[in-house]
């Protein structure tokens, strides 16, 4: 295990200083995440537009410096990105923490897939692995429209 | 006492841990175990194994007797009247729940209600939450201050003429509190009230006397006592032993058992159906024999000299921030840093082979009531050392390095 691996710059820096934080004027769909086993807690706020594009997406809450990294480094990859390709790329997201080594998606550029990359640390720390996923859960828990709190603890991962 | 010679019983610490020594600050969680434990378990199912209080034949016999050792050496360990109030179970939690299943189903009503405080850990709140779902009764929470010591005027203030039974801890597993039980047993009994004791980490720490305490019930899981996973204890006084109905139904806590009745055994069986984790109790004796081969006394001398080096060294480093500072208190220090959650401080301490404990505890309500989510937790068993406490510091530093705190 290598810490330097896990706690990569862009993670500590996203994780200091998380982009697209707060509420996001007019947002169409919310969902909250509850990690309850270390008690980190997120909401997601997303603006759709009728083309069916993620217009804005934006989140609030509190975390290790892993969950609220991948909160920041998510809304930054899915701005813009319409319904099918967030699903992709959350897809993409959830492949890489559990198996695969590299990132195969059509609908990231090479930057993206390597901000991406920068979270694959976590597979080396299975207790962590939920604190990177929280947020990716409750993205497709917004879109869907579910009503339910998403809950690590109940998450079949 | 001899720390490295206490130490070198504990095989777990010659292994190495991410290429480091193991410092295991994570005893309130669960503790060690001493080689002479593991080589019980290991005798009794190589050379002794048979399941007890059935067979007749020779192995089933010393089983048996050497099971009720156990039973006696937990009775004078605690100090209670006699076997028959010693009663074993999966863990401090089955205790719990055993007591609030067969207390709840005689003798609690809608409206009735409980008190236990907001230092409780979840296995000392959920077992009476079912109450209200089941029978309607009213759960209250003692308030505790900044310092975490329970406001025992505002506990006294919650007793009512409802009041059916006070569950509460003997020591907190997040402030470290010591709570002043033989005083609330007092003012308890003084209205009639029973009292439940959850000892579950005083028992590895403070001398436990449940005749001098006068409590009902106290409740200690022992592999946070040196012992091994999958045994609980239930001490009870024995009129409510005989008292309250069963809580599990099964083989071995019946007398006769026919088409239209069934008659129970006598105590202690009459709560202890099914097999039971024989190896487990066998070994338990064991871990009652290291306690006593090291000496209370000298247990909570050292443990308290190691609580004032940690809580002075970690008071030293200006972004520690130690939660809680109650009267008295057991080798238990929670702390939080600003600008790095527990979890990334445990993972990072981790690497420098310090095992510490990161999350809310299983106290929700406590850390809601200090506005906290989650906690970092260095807890300590007889075999931690001074230097110990002194890489758990250096390990902090190391948070700071990797987060570039200023």
């Amino acid at each position: 295990m290598d810490l330097k691996q896990l706690y990569q710059d862009i993670i500590l820096e996203h994780g200091k200083s998380p982009r697209n934080f707060g509420k996001c004027d007019g947002y169409s769909h919310k969902a909250k995440g509850h990690n309850p086993l270390c008690g980190d807690q997120i909401q997601i706020y997303l603006k759709m537009d009728k083309e069916k594009k993620v217009e804005n997406l934006s989140f609030e809450g509190s975390g290790c410096a892993i969950s609220i990294a991948s909160t920041s480094i998510m809304t930054e990859l899915i701005k813009g990105k319409s319904i099918d390709s967030t699903k992709n790329i959350v897809r993409a997201f959830l492949n890489m923490i559990k198996n695969t080594p590299e990132i195969k998606s059509k609908d990231l550029d090479e930057d993206q897939k390597t901000k991406m990359m920068s979270l694959s640390g976590v597979k080396q720390y299975p207790m962590r692995v939920k604190c990177a996923t929280l947020a990716w859960h409750t993205l497709t828990s917004a879109m869907d429209g579910k009503k339910k709190e998403v809950n690590t603890e109940s998450i079949t991962q | 006492m001899n720390i490295k010679e206490i130490k070198s019983q504990f095989p777990i610490f010659s292994n190495k841990i991410n290429g480091k020594k193991l410092i295991y600050l994570d005893s309130s969680n669960s503790s060690q175990k001493p080689a002479k434990v593991l080589n019980a378990l290991d005798n009794f199912y190589r050379n002794e194994f048979s399941n007890i209080g059935r067979s007749i034949h020779s192995l089933a016999v010393k089983a048996t007797n050497k099971f009720q050792e156990t039973r006696v050496s937990v009775k004078n360990f605690v100090n209670a009247s006699s076997e028959e109030e010693i009663i074993f179970t999966k863990n401090a939690t089955e205790s719990i729940n055993l007591v609030a299943s067969s207390f709840g189903q005689d003798l609690i009503k809608k409206g009735d209600e409980i008190i236990i405080t907001e230092l409780e850990h979840h296995s000392n709140y959920v077992p009476w939450h079912y109450l209200r779902i089941t029978k309607g009764a009213v759960i209250k929470f003692a308030p505790i201050n900044e310092d975490g010591d329970i406001l025992i005027d505002q506990l006294k203030k919650l007793i009512s003429s409802k009041t059916k039974i006070i569950a509460i801890t003997h020591a907190s597993n997040v402030t470290g509190t010591i709570v002043p039980v033989k005083e609330i047993v007092e003012i308890a009994h003084k209205r009639n009230i029973p009292v439940l004791i959850d000892g579950c980490q005083s028992a590895p720490h403070i001398k436990i006397d449940v005749k001098d305490l006068e409590c009902d019930f106290y409740a200690m899981s022992c592999h946070k006592v040196y012992g091994p996973t999958g045994v609980g204890i239930l001490y009870a006084k024995k009129k409510w032993l005989e008292k309250l109905p069963p809580y599990i139904g099964g083989g071995g806590m019946i007398s006769e058992v026919k088409k239209d009745k069934i008659s129970y055994a006598p105590l202690p069986e009459k709560y202890e159906a099914g097999t039971m984790p024989t190896a487990e109790v066998i070994a338990f004796n064991e871990s009652i024999n290291f306690m006593n081969s090291v000496g209370i006394n000298n247990i909570i001398k050292h443990e308290n000299e190691l609580t004032n080096y940690a809580l002075e060294k970690l008071r030293k480093i200006n972004f520690v921030n130690i939660i809680g500072n109650p009267k008295k208190k057991i080798g238990v220090i929670s702390f939080t840093i600003k600008g790095i959650h527990p979890h990334d401080i445990s993972t990072i301490v981790d690497e420098e082979g310090v095992a510490i404990r990161a999350g809310h505890h299983c106290c929700q309500i406590l850390h809601e009531k200090l506005g906290l989510t989650a906690t970092a937790r260095a807890s300590f068993g007889v075999y931690n050392t001074k230097e110990d406490i002194d890489i758990l510091c250096q390990s902090i530093e190391k948070c700071r390095k990797v987060f570039e705190l200023k």
